[in-house]
């Protein structure tokens, strides 16, 4: 299991502070949406906990230990990023010998090779592949070493639908294994169907942290996109005695 | 950083780019030895090329590949490997693949014609080595430029302008400055101002070894004169080696600090 803790993590980029604050902590299995508007920081909040940004304040601790100057904790982490753009002259399965090579990990590219279809274009490179493709390598990528924390940026942008059905039945049971995930999205109705837990950014704070379906009941909508829209402007309810009001309160959080 | 340099090389060894460049000294130098009976006027017209091309294209060739390959970077970034391994190998996959380049692009003309007529090997095998230094050279200063400029315009554009000054701006102010301070004595100037820029290096490089006074301007006879052809030579290579080194090493601290 795969757990990430982040105590009062701040990032300013010039005069833009992008990261004010933020704690954190994912001790359990389960799906957590991680959503905001552009520029809240929820790029900045994945890519610190990647280590490709260095914060300026604050603590990230995966499976307990300090990622600062630390590069060996990413073994424990599979990154789905959201532009697959790889070494345009490498073919496919170039591409995964050599994240197997860098990663020197068990890995279990055949199974996901199988998933995907994807035996017919092993041997084709990368450039020519189109978008839907190379989302599905770029998936293998990520999920083929087993990592018990998995970092996802808009892990269905470009599958087809049946793919995107069969992605997500692949994440619930990864889900099921016990694995940490993380997903990025702007797809309201991916949220809605496979995240446990949501928080969302805002301004480079935690604005929200609940379940997706106490959010719609907090907000009166039995409509995801309804609900985010109104906690962003604001014109809420009568949310006081609601647990997730509750939790945010516990938490030191807005609602 | 030998995997992240092995995919690398593999990636551009498979660029059309690569075989153009390779392809374009093959035939220029087969065209020269086939055109010309004289090998010194073959390898004062290659060397005025190598000088002016290698490090053109090599700078090209660092800021193309660290912006098209940056989305690829932060994936690499995600993996367990060290920042400085990604960047390092990445540099040394680009600086293979370009003195591959050069080494097959003018070597296999070399040999072919070498077995053919009477050349003096050495003299051609300098070129090669000087052009494998100035790729080197130019391709790091591209990549850090590249690595210090987040916006891809202003980072290639700050790139060909440190090419423009070396290749043209430089010498340019160099002469100035000797005209200006005609009165004065200036061979300590001349010969730090020398060192300070790689493609002169190389030019006084070749001349030395060529051994064509005429040819050897005012700061090759200064070097000539001041160490002799053979620790002249040396210090040249020296001073390469640190036009390679300090760049590297800008590459390495920016890389550690940087936000991706």
């Amino acid at each position: 299991m795969g757990t990430i803790k982040i105590e009062d993590l701040h990032k300013s980029f010039g005069s833009n502070d992008v990261l004010k604050g933020i704690d954190l902590d994912f001790k359990s299995q389960g799906i957590t949406a991680v959503l905001g508007p552009n520029s809240s920081g929820k790029t900045t909040l994945i890519k610190t906990i990647l280590g490709m940004v260095i914060p300026d304040s604050g603590s990230i601790f995966i499976n307990g230990s300090d990622i600062k100057k630390n590069w060996s904790y990413r073994k424990q982490i599979g990154y789905l990023p959201q532009i697959a753009r790889f070494p345009e002259n490498l073919k496919v399965s170039e591409l995964l010998s050599m994240m197997k090579n860098l990663r020197d990990e068990k890995c279990d590219e055949d199974y996901w090779i199988d998933f995907f279809e994807l035996q017919p274009f092993l041997n084709k490179r990368l450039a020519n592949l189109s978008g839907g493709t190379r989302q599905k390598v770029n998936i293998t990528q990520a999920f083929m070493f087993d990592s018990p924390i998995l970092i996802l940026d808009e892990p269905t942008a470009g599958l087809d639908p049946v793919s995107r059905i069969k992605f997500k039945e692949k994440l619930f049971e990864e889900k099921m294994k016990g694995k940490q995930i993380l997903v990025t999205t702007h797809i309201m109705n991916l949220v809605e169907d496979i995240a446990d837990d949501l928080i969302f950014i805002l301004e480079g704070k935690i604005h929200y942290r609940g379940h997706p379906t106490h959010l719609k009941n907090s907000f009166h909508t039995k409509d995801f996109e309804k609900a985010i829209a109104r906690m962003v402007s604001g014109s809420t309810g009568d949310k006081a005695d609601h647990p997730d009001t509750l939790f945010c309160e516990k938490y030191k959080m807005t609602l | 950083m030998r995997k992240v340099m092995k995919y690398t090389v593999i990636d551009l060894l498979r660029s059309r780019w690569t075989y153009f460049y390779c392809g374009f000294f093959f035939i220029l130098s087969g065209l020269l030895f086939l055109l010309s009976n004289d090998p010194s006027q073959v390898i004062i017209t290659l060397m005025n090329v190598v000088l002016i091309l290698v490090p053109l294209i090599s700078t090209i060739f660092g800021v193309m590949y660290y912006y098209n390959s940056r989305e690829f970077a932060e994936l690499l970034l995600a993996q367990p490997i060290k920042r400085t391994d990604i960047f390092l190998g990445q540099y040394l996959g680009i600086a293979c693949s370009l003195s591959f380049s050069i080494a097959l692009g003018i070597g296999l003309p070399l040999l072919i014609f070498s077995s053919i007529s009477d050349l003096s090997i050495g003299n051609y095998l300098m070129l090669i080595v000087t052009g494998i230094f100035l790729s080197l050279i130019f391709s790091a200063i591209s990549f850090l430029t590249a690595l210090l400029f987040e916006n891809k315009l202003k980072g290639f554009g700050a790139s060909i302008f440190i090419w423009l000054f070396f290749a043209i701006i430089y010498d340019a102010l160099f002469l100035i400055a000797l005209s200006f301070f005609s009165d004065y004595p200036l061979e300590n100037f001349a010969l730090f101002a020398s060192i300070g820029n790689p493609i002169d290096l190389s030019r006084i490089l070749i001349i030395l070894k060529l051994d064509i006074s005429a040819l050897m301007g005012y700061t090759g006879a200064l070097f000539s004169k001041l160490m002799g052809n053979f620790n002249g030579m040396l210090v040249a290579f020296s001073v390469l080696m640190a036009w390679i080194i300090i760049p590297l090493v800008g590459i390495v601290r920016v890389s550690l600090k940087k936000d991706f």
